[in-house]
């Protein structure tokens, strides 16, 4: 008798085993899918529009076969490399002050506030304002105020990852450093900042490929250019608003580039995404967490 | 070599509770001493008093002198200096997570601006054989993280790293409590050949521990410093009805 109880409870045991693990091998699927569908569709989009010269040369005026997308791919590596020099540093500034020496204190919390309302603040206005803080004082688009527009974009999801990967450091491990007398900047900067790097690294990435895709601050900014150029006084392309201004087009052409140049967009993110993973993760040793 | 510290009308408080009353106390140099008490009795905050990591807590506070050797360490000199000539073992064992072993025990020289590579490298070793952890590691110095090895290793690399820096007195604040016999045996060990050459004080709730390691050992209780003498004397005929209560566990 007892044998039997044991053994239906057993297989009922069993049977709540196996629902729990499918429904998170559901979840997964599902999680997993639309990216993967986006992936496919794209491919099979793009793809075929994909040659050496989509990577070489700038646009064709409308009716003439050809052309490429260099102009946006090196304009988006422009403003990519803009956005990250304003947005990391600063971002990565403030969450330490919010983790390490303003805990508790008025500023910081206004700070943290602000933080989470500029995450939220959709990005056209962001555009908005960069254009009436630079562009019209300038008056000329630029390059230079299309980074400014990614770059404040960045601040808040890099601030807030920076404050919670701080706080994830065990208070040990910075008794120990100041305890070894180590002087309180040098122990956040080596210590707690090194300790906490891995997950900050995982923060700034997302910024980055957030903003990456972004189009509606660039409109009034960056403006877009059909020729190649570095100057950052001048106006810029972009990968999305050159994708924006191809797919509204009336020309089957060019909704084939777009569909290329959004399949370069995904991957030139993915791949810089790698990129920076791998490099900082060599240094990474066995068994360290 | 080690110096001798002296303590002088020491009071601490973490806010409004007063955690250390009227700490009067001469600690020997090149000698062992332990300090017992129950919990809460103000026996940690005692040595973080004397390297002054007391203060790192906003809300703590501290009065009195503190002088190791002729140096006053709270009207003389900054908080960094006197740590660096103060070494500090933690009750867990704290190694630097994203460092190698050899990063580890070179932090403490390298994060204040020492480059010499070939010193470092001698240091290391040195200190690694003192802390009797170099036989077990030399192969992975540089190739395993430091909170990949077991918690003894660990804290004996605590040790190590806090030997790196070269100081002249070394705090332990219940050095073995988060580890195994043996574990515990090698540290025993390890502050009895290291007392030769550093003052040391340790913190236990072991008292067996205390018997085994020190010269002199204190007795804190609710803050207070209730007996401070030889250690064979504390613990077997001390002076005060109240030590005798704890010592022989009568202590409620």
């Amino acid at each position: 008798m007892q044998q039997r109880i044991q053994q239906s409870g057993q297989a009922w045991r069993r049977w709540k085993n196996h629902l729990a693990t499918g429904t998170a091998v559901l979840g997964t699927l599902v999680v997993v899918a639309p990216l993967l569908a986006i992936f496919a569709y794209l491919i099979y989009k793009g793809a075929s529009s994909l040659n050496w010269a989509f990577f070489t040369k700038v646009p064709k005026p409308v009716g003439e076969i050809g052309g490429g997308m260099e102009n946006a791919i090196v304009g988006s590596g422009v403003l990519l490399t803009v956005a990250s020099l304003i947005g990391i540093p600063i971002g990565i500034a403030a969450g330490v002050y919010l983790a390490e020496f303003g805990r508790k204190r008025l500023l910081s919390n206004l700070v943290r506030f602000t933080a989470d309302v500029l995450n939220g603040v959709p990005s056209i206005v962001m555009g908005i304002a960069v254009y009436s803080l630079i562009v019209v004082p300038q008056q000329h688009f630029s390059a230079f105020s299309g980074g400014v527009a990614l770059g404040i974009m960045m601040i808040p999801t890099v601030t807030r990852t920076t404050e919670e990967m701080l706080l994830l450091v065990p208070h040990a491990v910075r008794e120990a450093a100041l305890g070894l007398g180590v002087p309180n900047w040098r122990s956040t900067v080596s210590i707690t900042l090194r300790t906490a790097s891995a997950g900050i690294i995982t923060g700034c990435m997302l910024a980055f490929a957030r903003v990456a895709g972004e189009t509606a601050p660039l409109l009034f900014t960056a403006f877009g250019n059909d020729d190649k150029s570095l100057a950052l006084n001048q106006p810029i392309a972009a990968l999305p608003l050159q994708i924006f201004v191809y797919a509204v087009s009336p020309y089957n052409d060019w909704h084939r580039l777009a569909w290329a140049g959004s399949l370069v967009l995904i991957f030139l993110i993915v791949i810089s995404v790698s990129l920076v993973r791998y490099v900082t993760s060599r240094g990474v040793l066995k068994g360290a967490s | 070599m080690g110096v001798g510290i002296e303590v002088k009308d020491l009071n601490a408080w973490y806010g409004s509770t007063h955690t250390l009353r009227d700490i009067h106390l001469n600690i020997p140099a090149n000698h062992a001493t332990a300090l017992i008490g129950p919990s809460g009795c103000g026996k940690s905050t005692f040595v973080r008093c004397l390297n002054r990591m007391h203060e790192t807590n906003p809300i703590a506070r501290v009065t009195g002198t503190v002088k190791i050797g002729d140096l006053d360490i709270y009207n003389d000199v900054s908080p960094v200096v006197i740590r660096r000539r103060i070494g500090m073992v933690f009750q867990r064992p704290n190694p630097f997570p994203t460092m190698s072993i050899y990063d580890n025990v070179a932090s403490g020289l390298r994060l204040n601006g020492f480059r010499n590579r070939q010193a470092l490298d001698e240091i290391v070793e040195r200190s690694l054989r003192r802390a009797a952890l170099w036989d077990e590691v030399k192969d992975d110095l540089r190739r395993k993280s430091g909170a990949s090895i077991s918690g003894g290793q660990q804290q004996r690399l605590c040790i190590a790293r806090a030997l790196a820096v070269d100081p002249e007195v070394l705090l332990m604040d219940e050095p073995a409590s988060a580890l195994d016999p043996i574990s515990t045996a090698k540290i025993e060990d390890l502050i009895f050949h290291l007392k030769s050459e550093y003052t040391i004080v340790i913190v236990t709730h072991n008292m067996q521990q205390a018997a085994r390691v020190a010269e002199k050992t204190g007795f804190f209780l609710n803050g207070q410093l209730v007996e401070f003498d030889a250690t064979t004397k504390i613990f077997t005929n001390p002076s005060d009805k109240r030590t005798e209560d704890y010592i022989t566990g009568r202590f409620g």
